[in-house]
């Protein structure tokens, strides 16, 4: 059993940190009010803006592995935090400048963003005329993948806890970080105002718009950041399209599993990541059929956690109030 | 300063008037976007995708075909949306009508009469995408559940319920496919309407645009589906049963899904996979919200969501790009309309007052 | 106080929302130490123009100024600068933030947010001016009176030296209407300026100390009000002669019968917390029977147990068809109760909502109730369409025409649209709820008019009602529900408004022993 959790912890922890960011970049965007269904097209284009801007130094050196370390990894993060912002800005602008529709906007970001991942991960090679068979960014993938140097020497302890690159801890410290903005800052008491009840909150003289365009931004940087995460350590550089799968919706399922907690959603998201690759060690001999019932779990536990979310009255466990919908002062 | 009033209301030619000038606009911009990606002259651009939409007689019949697929996914999902019950679960209602057909074909193919195993794959279609909308329409007219997020990982649910069955049904053994279902006795396919094998298709599709338009604007559920959308506490207050209106819609939107799924199997497709309904549950959402739930405005939309689907495709097929590029000149056009509509509801004033004024 | 600058002086203000012109002209002062009464009907302007003080609203022309120095105010914030602070009708809370978290909200105090000192600082402004708040109370579980006392403190905390206060007693019972005018006028005698939007005459002689009078957006007057007279206030404000008086025709006792009678219901709510406790009444035909109550104790709760639209726990409700004939109402399905001629108008808050669908036309509201005749599945819009031409033309009301969605009339006339069409349905039982909310002096008339015709024709009329004044002046008997229980019921020609205020916050009225 000990062995077990030993190598299925960290499997589960690299599968949950996707989720992790994603799922704290929505909580961000949902506690302003927006309801960003387009998180999933943003972690593509995270991911994707990451690979591009890596490729594109990579192919500028004579030798890959001797890249400079703080380049290699301050470029792609970089394209990856840019490439967020803008999704995350089309968004705020068609939904708090222009008041669209935000299930109907964040779908189209969806479609857009699944897209874009897709086709410059298809095209790349063949827009910069390049001559190399596929993406494989091994030597910007080795610097994200750096472990401490003393992990491996510690045993079970450094495999479950030391085991993952950069990227990992960060999603674990900007979770807690938004976990006690949101909580104990006045930034965060004026957001969740935003999220609850813009009318009020404008009466207090808060800047709803600024309010909205940060947050969801930033939200939508923290979710591009999971895109970046996946194809860097945990992929080893390599993209293929449509191999992030569905995990932004899991992402935003994770938002209400967790109650709108980011704390909470560390241990939610190793849970589902968990969930995400049980399949893979639940002995099912040679019924390969069954694994597909197995890969089922984490939507199933998401629609049963939604249907008791429901069930609980509690105020505080509710969504924020506004979710959704467009504020604009009333015209006479 | 800039100050934003609602308009009174726009005529309803000047608003269309304007959505088609966005359309345009839209379009130009994906040439330019186009251009610059494959180094095409614009015109060329066009030239690719008209001839790529409307090339040759079968590519005609294949974007047909293909409008009136997503078309009929709009209609199913029309009902729910003027409900005001989002209804994110078309993919998978459409996976498990697809694959409740393939299901009939597989076990009943050699028992039963031809046109006996059509009626009772349709059937068990329409109920298996009726039953599939029908649990979170329940949850959400019980206990309130977000219908969104629900009904959204249905459509992992019935993907993976499929993928067992794909493996359980695969021929050859470790093949992972089904193949063609029942190729030599043709046990289970629709007919060709005179020689035509699309033709059945856009048949359907435009008896179901009519019937669904009556439905909603002269029915009388259609008329409650109104009033619970726009204010269940009024249709409570005058005797409407909202629960009973939310899931009787739900299990009409998901039958229809489920009747697209047989379409796809019985009509098209012959077989079963995972990714069959291709994405359509989501396209068609905003098929339907861009024409704003009317049927007839949603058989352009559609036509022009399959036109540039196909257009895009044979730019990546003559260029050698990979074929999402079609994903990215949707979801440009989808920005500009759903920008548009703010300049239809709203008029910005340029005031000149500055400080004076405040927005 | 005479020598002294006036801390707000408005000059020629005047301002207009497309082709309405809401205010014209207007020019007055506001002092310190000083309660301000500003009087005026519904739409007479008053609200818009203590909107322009608070920076809501920008005047179109005429000017401002604060301890003499012209200023600009372009935005709440603005307002808070100059120590203005206004108090809306609708509050601005945030439901699940504390007391001293909705205190504190957007207030841009340098270092850490900490809310323990911020409630400490609350408490001191509570004792200071005999509040009773708690600063870690969650606004949800507060009182309509209590989250206005939080609205003030708010106010107080901002350092706000200048307070407007919209009909704030528009939601109070008589008892914490009192308590409130004892702390404006502890802050009054702080040195200051408070200013009260009202209608209520009774109000004003009670706690200003001078009265503007506006109408049709227009300044009118000012009296002091120690030597003004209610009548002279109200010719100012109406600009004539006007009877205050409602009609309350005796019902026709040889045709009374009892026709609902309720025996010891009890209903709760969702969340299991007991609404109705245990009520006995009967509601009789040609009579109008009122129901009063702080809001929420039960109102709704009883209208829609009765219109089948509520679970009920326990109890009865009998519908007496004729004085052999008698119906169960509890477990029978709504539309059936409907059809028997049991109908329910209730206005919310928003006014649309229940009972009618802003955005469909009149014609389409009208066939509500009534759409499912007919044996085909589709709808047929001619009887309706007849309907709506009908009550627009009886009822005066004012519309382009009955194909207007519903959302674009002004509020009288969707409360006209609403009252027609259950009257059309030539109810046995008309039970109506708040049915003259937000409407001016003119339009309630009508509605009393609307509701004393039926009680002629022999329905049994129930009124719940916010005013005690009209339910006083209207109403045959009064049922007083107090947290759920009948505290108690009243004949409505003999009890004064103090008794039932009483009965509304103490079960049976009456003194604390």
């Amino acid at each position: 059993m000990f062995d077990f959790l030993v190598s299925f912890i960290p499997r589960a922890v690299v599968q949950g940190i996707p989720l992790l960011y994603g799922s704290t970049g929505e909580i961000v965007t949902e506690k302003s009010g927006n309801l960003n269904l387009g998180i999933p097209g943003v972690m593509y284009v995270g991911g994707i803006c990451g690979v591009i801007g890596s490729f594109l130094y990579e192919r500028s050196l004579a030798d890959p592995s001797q890249m400079n370390a703080a380049l290699g990894i301050l470029i792609p993060l970089l394209c990856c935090l840019l490439g967020s912002l803008l999704m995350g800005l089309l968004y705020c602008f068609l939904t708090v400048t222009l008041r669209a529709n935000q299930n109907v906007t964040g779908l189209a970001m969806t479609t857009f963003g699944v897209g874009v991942g897709n086709f410059f991960g298809g095209s790349l090679i063949k827009l910069t005329g390049a001559d190399v068979p596929s993406i494989a960014l091994s030597a910007t993938s080795n610097l994200y993948r750096t472990r401490l140097p003393f992990a491996a020497g510690l045993g079970w302890f450094g495999q479950v806890f030391l085991s993952y690159g950069f990227l990992a801890y960060a999603a674990i410290i900007i979770a807690v970080l938004v976990s006690y903005v949101l909580n104990h800052t006045r930034m965060g008491l004026q957001l969740r105002a935003v999220g609850e009840d813009p009318a009020t909150a404008d009466a207090a003289g808060i800047n709803i718009t600024r309010y909205k365009f940060i947050a969801t931004c930033a939200g939508c940087m923290i979710a591009g950041l999971g895109g970046l995460y996946y194809v860097m350590d945990y992929a080893n550089g390599v993209w293929s399209n449509d191999a992030f799968g569905d995990r932004g919706w899991l992402a935003i399922a994770l938002v209400i599993f967790t109650i709108w907690r980011p704390n909470v959603s560390i241990g939610a998201s190793i849970l589902f990541g968990g969930l995400y690759i049980l399949y893979l060690f639940i002995p099912t001999g040679k019924d390969l059929a069954v694994k597909e019932l197995y890969k089922m779990l984490p939507y199933v536990v998401t629609i049963v956690v939604l249907v008791f979310s429901s069930l609980r009255n509690k105020r505080e466990n509710q969504p924020p109030e506004s979710l959704g919908l467009p504020y604009f002062r009333e015209e006479r | 300063m800039i100050h934003i009033v609602k308009r009174k209301e726009m005529p309803f030619a000047h608003a269309m008037a304007i959505r088609f000038g966005v359309i345009g606009l839209a379009l130009i911009v994906c040439g330019i976007v186009t251009m610059l990606t494959t180094g095409l002259s614009p015109i060329d651009v066009y030239g690719t995708m008209v001839s790529g939409a409307f090339g040759t007689m079968r590519k005609t019949w294949i974007l047909l075909q293909e409008t009136a697929i997503l078309l009929c996914v709009s209609l199913a999902l029309v009902p729910a949306f003027r409900m005001k019950f989002w209804n994110l679960g078309g993919e998978g209602q459409i996976l498990i009508g697809a694959f409740a057909a393939a299901a009939c074909m597989i076990t009943l193919g050699n028992s039963l009469p031809a046109p006996v195993l059509i009626l009772v794959m349709l059937a068990t279609s329409l109920l298996a995408g009726g039953v599939w909308a029908l649990i979170p329409a329940f949850f959400k007219a019980r206990w309130n559940t977000n219908e969104t997020l629900f009904t959204l990982m249905m459509n992992y649910v019935a993907t993976q319920l499929v993928a067992y069955f794909v493996i359980v049904w695969e021929v050859p053994k470790g093949s992972g496919n089904i193949g063609i279902i029942n190729q030599s006795s043709e046990a289970g396919w629709l007919p060709t309407l005179m020689h035509n094998k699309y033709l059945l298709i856009v048949l359907v599709a435009i008896a179901l645009t009519v019937a669904m338009y009556v439905y909603l604007n002269y029915g009388k559920q259609g008329y409650e589906i109104a009033v619970v959308g726009e204010s269940p506490n009024t249709a409570r207050y005058v005797g409407i049963k909202v629960n009973r209106v939310i899931m009787r819609t739900l299990v009409i939107s998901g039958a229809l899904c489920g009747l697209v799924g047989f379409l796809l199997v019985a009509g098209s497709a012959h077989t079963l996979t995972t990714s069959l309904a291709g994405g359509r549950g989501f396209t068609a959402v905003m098929v339907a919200w861009l024409a704003k739930f009317n049927p007839f405005i949603m058989v352009g939309s559609s036509m022009l969501l399959e036109f540039m689907s196909s257009g895009a495709g044979e730019i990546s097929t003559i260029y050698g790009l990979n074929h999402s590029f079609g994903d990215i000149l949707t979801g440009i056009i989808l920005f500009f309309i759903i920008g548009t509509e703010f300049f239809i509801t709203y008029k910005v004033v340029f005031s000149k007052k500055g400080a004076e004024q405040h927005v | 106080m005479e020598a002294t600058q006036p801390a707000v002086r408005l000059r020629n203000i005047s301002k207009s929302f497309g082709q309405v012109q809401a205010n014209t002209d207007v020019s007055l002062d506001i002092n310190r130490g000083e309660v301000l009464a500003l009087l005026g009907e519904n739409g007479s302007g008053k609200t818009t123009l203590m909107n322009m003080l608070s920076g809501i609203y920008f005047p179109d022309s005429g000017t401002i100024e604060i301890d003499g120095k012209p200023v600009v105010i372009g935005s709440p914030k603005d307002a808070f600068d100059y120590g203005i602070g206004m108090i809306h009708q609708h509050f601005k809370l945030v439901n699940v933030f504390t007391a001293t978290e909705n205190i504190v909200l957007g207030l841009k105090e340098p270092g850490k947010l900490d809310l323990d000192a911020a409630a400490e600082k609350v408490k001191q402004i509570c004792d200071l001016y005999g509040f009773d708040v708690d600063p870690h109370q969650k606004v949800y579980d507060m009182s309509v009176s209590q989250k206005q006392t939080v609205e003030i403190v708010k106010l107080l905390y901002r350092g706000a030296e200048i307070l407007i206060l919209d009909e704030p007693t528009a939601v109070l019972t008589p008892q914490e209407t009192e308590k409130l005018f004892a702390v404006l006028r502890n802050m009054r005698d702080d040195g200051k300026a408070v200013i009260i939007i009202t209608h209520k005459l009774n109000e004003v002689k009670d706690i200003s100390d001078r009265v503007v009078v506006l109408r049709k957006g227009s300044y009118v007057g000012e009296l002091v009000t120690a030597d003004a007279t209610t009548q002279e206030m109200t010719n100012m404000m109406v600009g004539r002669q006007v009877s205050l008086n409602i009609d309350r025709p005796d019902p026709e006792m040889k045709y009374r019968m009892e026709r609902i009678s309720v025996k010891n219901l009890t209903v709760k709510n969702r969340e299991g917390i007991t609404k109705l406790d245990d009520v006995s009444f009967s509601i009789f035909t040609g009579e109008i029977l009122g129901i009063a109550g702080i809001s929420g104790s039960g109102q709704k709760e009883l209208l829609e147990a009765i219109a089948g639209l509520q679970p009920v726990e326990n109890g009865s409700i009998e519908y007496h068809v004729d004085d052999e004939t008698t119906e169960q109402l509890i477990g029978m399905d709504p539309l059936k109760i409907a059809g028997m001629g049991v109908v329910l108008s209730f206005v919310p808050e928003d006014r649309l909502g229940m009972g009618l669908v802003g955005s469909m036309d009149i014609t389409d509201n009208m066939m509500l109730r009534s759409f499912r005749n007919g044996p085909l599945p589709f709808t047929d819009r001619s009887e309706p369409r007849h309907l709506a031409e009908l009550v627009v033309d009886e009822l005066d009301v004012n519309t382009p025409g009955v194909a207007t969605p519903v959302r674009r009339l002004s509020g009288g006339n969707v409360q006209k649209v609403l009252v027609g069409r259950e009257i059309a349905a030539a109810p046995t039982v008309l039970l109506s709820a708040y049915a003259v909310r937000g409407l001016d002096v003119n339009s309630s008339y009508v509605i009393y008019d609307l509701l004393n015709r039926q009680k002629g024709n022999g329905v049994a009329v129930v009124y719940v009602g916010e005013d005690l004044d009209v339910l006083l002046e209207l109403c045959d008997r009064i049922l007083v529900l107090c947290g759920g229980k009948v505290s108690g019921i009243v004949d409505g020609r003999t009890t004064t408004k103090n008794e039932v205020g009483l009965m509304m916050t103490r079960l049976g009225g009456g003194e604390v022993a």
